[in-house]
């Protein structure tokens, strides 16, 4: 088997993601460091940003069970 | 700038990440083409991905983000003219020749269509470039560490050599291929809001165009200076690069891009990693579409950051451009989006250096060593070469990044690097692939001839013999000069020695090989029609943004 057939890329990329999305969403929701004030507007860029990782965290994950499923069906 | 925990441990899982990918991959790292060419079994998707991150290295980012903050949106040639009309040729026209050819590297197609001569001097001269280049990655990242959290600087050299050695020496082109790509979604991701906050901060983009004008008005330059690519462009005292349009279209547009993109191994082997042909010609071509919106990601921060009063004073006085990118990551990101942006950089910086790394380990084992030193080896021989070429690779780039300490502007450096070496070569392999006539002997004077000139002329212009408006100006005009020495010494060369046989020259030359089928191909998976596409969306880019 080739290496990359030993390793669907979109595995670490969704994990990884999925990790770095949950840390930016508990420290956002916990914490008051992760707001930054521009132009007089405070934003919590972390909660915002760390949705935005976990939902394509889980969306490359997603593509990877496609992708094994089709492959051993 | 200061890093929280949550940063820290951002960055260390990041590492702990590109490590793992490499120990996953290593039990399959059984033979020298499974090291070097990643078995060819790569879909076209990660291998375009790989082929546009292995060029997104410190000065790709950081660079150009200094660039855009020094020079204006001028920069956007760099990708406009300078990558997407190459990219698109090598994918269409040359693709088939290199992986049709099964050659397993850049040098390896000159030795199948020219001589062995040829061969070795292109292994030779593409060596020497890019263990020349490869300290650039390591020393920008060493720089910021040490300016931006007090690392000291050969600390942070020598942690950031480690860890790319350690990947590379278990999971070879794949391992770094996959990091690449892993890098380019982290840049994307970690960029994104960077630019959303930015151009809110100064008023959006009517706020920015304003702000421009002011600064250009200001600076003693017209209106306009700062926010177009073309406006500025027809005389060379016209815009800070110091080109003229002459300069920028031939030297950067023909010369130095097409060099680059159609015949650097670094560049080229992400491409012969793919599954098949199909996939190694779309690897250039799907790598077009976001390199093509790049200039969003670094050149669009860059104006930010000299347009946002709370970033540009912090850029100092004189102000130092190079800080543009980490500035604007200090001001406008808090801890935690802070450590996935840090993360980004490193992420680039590390990958820019494997994909040398990578390369001039095939390029030293296959081309040098196996050719001239030891030949006739078992393959795991030459599998255990690729891994000390690494090691050598790695030591040698942490003293290049020391010799590049002494450089203060590095797309300088690497431009003069290219004209050297790039710019003669695509004159060998144009005339190669497209003119059947072309001898071994004709190639390799051209090639030595080319070189040699470049080095006469920058030795002209250094010792001021020759004058120019900037440095890059002579970069572009030298790049002209060496491909223009080489393409007409290889004429002259070939005239009076004698060609090969037409029957040898199948699958290596355009008018001697059959022309791929695509009919049956639905529109949008046939090379040409994709083609066509990205050049038009392209020109449509470079209109709206003129």
């Amino acid at each position: 088997m080739s290496a990359m057939g030993s390793l669907d890329i979109r595995w670490p990329i969704g994990f990884i993601f999925t990790i770095y999305g949950i840390i930016l969403l508990t420290y956002g929701a916990a914490s008051s460091q992760g707001i930054v004030v521009v132009n007089n507007d405070s934003l919590n860029v972390d909660l915002m940003w760390g949705g935005a990782f976990l939902i394509f965290g889980l969306f490359m994950g997603g593509l990877a069970i496609k992708a094994s499923r089709r492959s051993n069906p | 700038m200061h890093l929280a925990s949550v940063d820290y441990a951002i960055i260390v899982i990041y590492f702990a990440f590109v490590l793992g990918i490499g120990f996953w991959l290593r039990r399959h790292m059984k033979t020298s083409e499974d090291f070097f060419l990643s078995g060819r079994s790569i879909p076209g998707w990660i291998t375009g991905l790989a082929f546009m991150s292995a060029n997104l290295g410190a000065l790709e980012v950081m660079g150009m983000a200094a660039n855009s903050a020094k020079y204006g949106m001028v920069i956007n040639h760099f990708y406009w003219l300078g990558a997407i009309p190459a990219m698109c040729f090598v994918g269409v026209f040359m693709m088939p020749f290199y992986y049709g050819s099964k050659a397993r590297s850049v040098p390896e197609y000159l030795r199948l269509r020219y001589d062995e001569k040829t061969r070795t001097l292109n292994a030779l001269s593409f060596a020497v470039m890019t263990l020349l280049v490869s300290g650039i990655d390591l020393y920008a990242m060493a720089i910021l560490f040490e300016r931006l959290l007090h690392w000291p600087f050969g600390a942070s050299v020598i942690a950031s050599a480690v860890v790319v050695m350690a990947y590379i020496l278990l999971g070879g082109l794949t391992s770094s291929i996959y990091n690449e790509v892993l890098q380019f979604f982290l840049i994307v991701f970690g960029f994104l809001p960077m630019v959303i906050l930015g151009l809110k901060a100064v008023g959006g983009f009517a706020g920015l165009d304003s702000a421009l004008d002011r600064i250009a008005t200001h600076g003693g330059f017209p209106a306009g200076y700062y926010d177009h690519t073309w406006a500025n462009i027809w005389h060379a005292g016209d815009n800070a690069l110091g080109v003229n349009w002459v300069g920028l279209v031939l030297g950067l547009g023909f010369v130095l891009s097409f060099g680059y993109w159609c015949t650097d191994f670094l560049v080229v082997q992400r491409a012969l990693a793919a599954k098949d042909m199909a996939a190694a010609q779309r690897t250039p071509l799907i790598a077009t579409i976001p390199k093509m919106f790049f200039p969003a990601l670094v050149i669009l921060p860059g104006l930010v950051a000299i347009a946002y009063p709370d970033v540009s004073k912090m850029l100092g006085d004189p102000p130092n451009y190079n800080y543009a990118l980490p500035a604007m990551l200090a001001r406008l990101y808090p801890s935690g989006l802070l450590g996935i942006g840090m993360t980004a950089l490193l992420a680039s910086f590390m990958s820019g250096m494997a994909g040398n790394v990578t390369a001039f380990n095939t390029v030293w084992t296959y081309d040098i060593y196996q050719t001239h030193i030891n030949p006739r080896k078992h393959d795991s021989h030459y599998l255990w070469m690729g891994r000390m070429a690494t090691v050598v690779a790695v030591v040698v780039g942490v003293v290049t990044a020391f010799i590049v300490l002494k450089f203060n502007n590095l797309m300088d450096y690497l431009q003069l690097l290219f004209s050297f070496f790039n710019a003669p070569l695509f004159a060998t392999f144009l005339l190669g692939m497209f003119w059947k006539r072309t001898t071994g002997h004709g190639a390799f004077c051209g090639l030595l001839a080319g070189i040699l000139s470049a080095v006469g002329h920058y030795s002209l212009y250094h010792f001021g013999f020759i004058h120019y408006s900037s440095a890059m100006g002579a970069n572009f005009y030298q790049a002209m000069f060496a491909w223009t020495t080489c393409f007409v010494v290889t004429i002259l060369v070939t005239f009076f020695t004698a060609p090969r046989k037409e029957e040898e020259l199948v699958g290596l030359v355009y008018s001697m090989t059959a022309r791929l089928q695509t009919a049956h191909l639905p529109w949008y998976d046939r090379p040409g029609i994709i083609a066509a596409g990205v050049l038009g969306l392209c020109a449509i880019l470079n209109l709206i943004f003129w």
